[in-house]
């Protein structure tokens, strides 16, 4: 059997390695794919955007077609109006609120990449002593949700004198992210050769020489990778923004839109729809630019 | 300290001039020494995790054996605060609605992630675009998507019920977030929605792994598609549907935003789980201590998630013979 099979072993190889290959889909005919494959597909992908549609759509219906669902067919709006995202930029703070979450996200960001950046190094290639349990130990860190952090958090900003303060963020955020951002650019620091540096070594170069012209160069991709997954991290974060910051001034785009656009009792659905989709374009269109980094950052902190 | 002397590294040549009879200097050593170079490099790193990580960790669990209020300083009361909560029966019902929120929603991401991943990894046109939309729900916030589904779920103008209306399905609105057991089912659709883009992208990653020709020799020993799938793709993925189920499980477990936004814990606390009645009591309500012993509650349950797929891990590398790195 063995015998048999070794011919055709590099060819298997081949076929396994790109998925460019058809398989075997073409013993399928078109109905059979029509049914198990596309149908479903597209009954589960309507589903997952359905939401943003509604989302839009309902931010650009005028108030009186809201709460009424009779006159005007809901599932479309003949007369749209930018009227909600008039109200939201120019009559309340929400630039303001934007401008929060940027600064916020770019700053917690950066301060994680460059802690991320030294801790992966030391690990992977300084092999210091004990370099696998701290290595094991940041994989456990990333394990502990905010969930169960933010209270004792809370008395410890408060005493830092940072409570409802945007710096409070900053400084926290980078727990969420420093463990996977550590771990994703471990990954990607092995698989740069060892020879490299060892040559730089002979020629004398120092380990900070080593870090910033040799291997911070290989690891561009994945430090793009770490960036995107971090700052998108960092958009959606709640729970911390919601107990730390208090005053409008300092409020990020989600906390400040739950609790921004109600009159009283009335909600004011097509400037809250406005807003949620508006927060979400800046992460929209950074992903639409780097899907690939996106996806590698996502699957790579799984594979390790 | 050791200096071990190897080819690689110029501590080596440190430790030559050193059994020279010429010892290092003090600056030399701290940064030439392997050790000390990466104490170094980890220092920002460990600041961080110690000072807002570690320390508040050992401090919720300190907090939950105090009384302390927010503004006060609290005592030390013992066990007072769990039972309390012991003898809570909102505590209890977060308790079980946490445990049915995370194992309803965490079985149908699972189902309905693999399923997705198995489409996706279909020869289609338009694959990485199709990929890309899929991952969508995932990219955008949760709290701005959950706005989106607290309209879609709203008691009079909801889309859902009017749908269902002009179908002549119902008589009148659902009331989505009103009823308790409505609103449980409403929560757990929303965060499956959230849910199943995550789990069907890692999975498709790991699916792209397996070569095509093994289904190739499947096919030729008769193997019908259940088969194909139960022998071949199933096992070669279980690694990684062990990582991705642990992170879904946990992060399900520990879940607030969603909730938070569409429901606050209401109606009568029938959507409550222990992060939300946390919030409330220690942050809204100001009892720290009650609050943070609901926060500790959790760890022996993320502990338990994270035990089992920890070995259920080890179990994997040691039967495909992997050496543990």
């Amino acid at each position: 059997m063995t015998e048999i099979a070794n011919p055709r072993a590099p060819v298997d190889v081949k076929a396994g390695a790109g998925d460019s290959t058809e398989g075997m889909g073409y013993l399928e005919t078109l109905p059979r794919r029509l049914v198990t494959t596309y149908l479903p597909l597209a009954i589960i992908v309507f589903v997952l955007l359905f939401p943003f549609y509604w989302m839009a759509l309902t931010s650009v219906k005028p108030d009186a077609q809201l709460l009424d669902m009779d006159t005007v067919n809901p599932f479309w709006t003949p007369t749209p109006t930018l009227k909600h995202y008039y109200v939201l930029l120019f009559e309340t703070e929400y630039p303001r609120w934007l401008w929060n979450t940027m600064y916020i996200a770019v700053g917690a960001t950066i301060l994680s990449l460059v802690s991320s950046v030294f801790a992966a190094y030391a690990i992977v290639r300084l092999r210091y002593r004990g370099a696998q349990w701290i290595g094991g130990a940041i994989f456990l860190a990333y394990l502990v949700p905010p969930s169960i952090l933010f209270i004792p958090l809370s008395t410890v900003i408060y005493n830092y004198g940072l409570f409802d303060t945007t710096l409070a963020l900053i400084l926290v955020y980078p727990t969420i992210l420093i463990p996977f951002a550590t771990w994703l650019l471990m990954g990607y620091f092995k698989t740069i050769p060892f020879e490299l540096e060892e040559c730089a070594l002979i020629d004398g170069a120092s380990r900070w020489q080593i870090l910033t012209k040799i291997v911070l160069p290989l690891a561009v991709p994945g430090l793009i990778s770490a960036f995107i997954f971090c700052f998108t991290l960092c958009w959606n974060e709640f729970i911390y923004a919601l107990t730390f910051i208090s005053s409008s001034p300092s409020k990020t785009v989600p906390v400040a839109i739950v609790t921004a656009f109600t009159d009283g009792d009335v909600y004011r659905w097509g400037s809250i729809m406005a807003g949620a989709l508006f927060g979400s374009l800046p992460l929209v269109i950074l992903y639409a630019f780097f899907v690939e980094h996106y996806v590698a950052a996502m699957t790579g902190a799984v594979k390790e | 300290m050791s200096a071990v002397p190897s080819s690689t590294d110029p501590a080596a040549a440190v430790a030559a001039r050193a059994g020279a009879g010429l010892s290092p200097s003090r600056w030399q050593r701290l940064t030439w020494n392997r050790n000390w170079l990466g104490f170094w490099f980890m220092v920002p790193a460990a600041a961080f995790l110690l000072l807002f990580l570690a320390y508040p960790l050992g401090l919720g669990v300190w907090l939950s054996f105090t009384e302390t209020r927010i503004g006060r300083a609290g005592v030390f009361v013992g066990l007072e605060n769990y039972v309390w909560l012991a003898d809570d029966p909102v505590f209890w019902l977060s308790v079980f609605n946490t445990l049915l929120y995370t194992t309803v929603a965490s079985v149908f991401k699972f189902a309905i992630g693999l399923y997705l991943a198995l489409l996706l990894n279909r020869h289609l046109p338009f694959k990485a675009m199709i990929r890309a939309v899929v991952l969508i729900p995932f990219i955008v916030p949760t709290v701005l998507s959950a706005i989106a589904f607290w309209w879609i779920y709203d008691p009079q103008f909801s889309i859902v019920s009017w749908s269902l209306r002009e179908l002549g399905l119902l008589e009148t609105n659902i009331d989505f977030l009103g009823d308790p057991w409505n609103a449980r089912w409403s929560v757990i659709f929303a965060n499956i929605w959230r849910g199943v883009p995550f789990v069907a992208i890692t999975l498709l990653a790991g699916l792209q792994t397996v070569s095509p020709s093994l289904y190739e020799a499947a096919t030729i020993d008769g193997a019908s598609r259940w088969q194909m799938f139960r022998f071949v793709t199933y096992p070669l993925l279980t690694p990684i549907i062990a990582v991705v189920m642990t992170f879904s499980v946990l992060f399900t477990f520990t879940d607030f935003q969603l909730i938070w936004v569409l429901t606050r814990g209401g109606p009568v606390n029938a959507t409550h789980l222990m992060a939300t009645l946390s919030y409330q009591r220690a942050i809204l309500g100001g009892y720290l201590g009650e609050g943070s012993a609901i926060a500790t509650a959790m760890i022996p349950f993320l502990l338990a998630a994270i035990l089992i797929s920890w070995f259920g891990l080890q179990r994997r590398k040691w039967q495909q013979g992997e050496a543990n790195d």
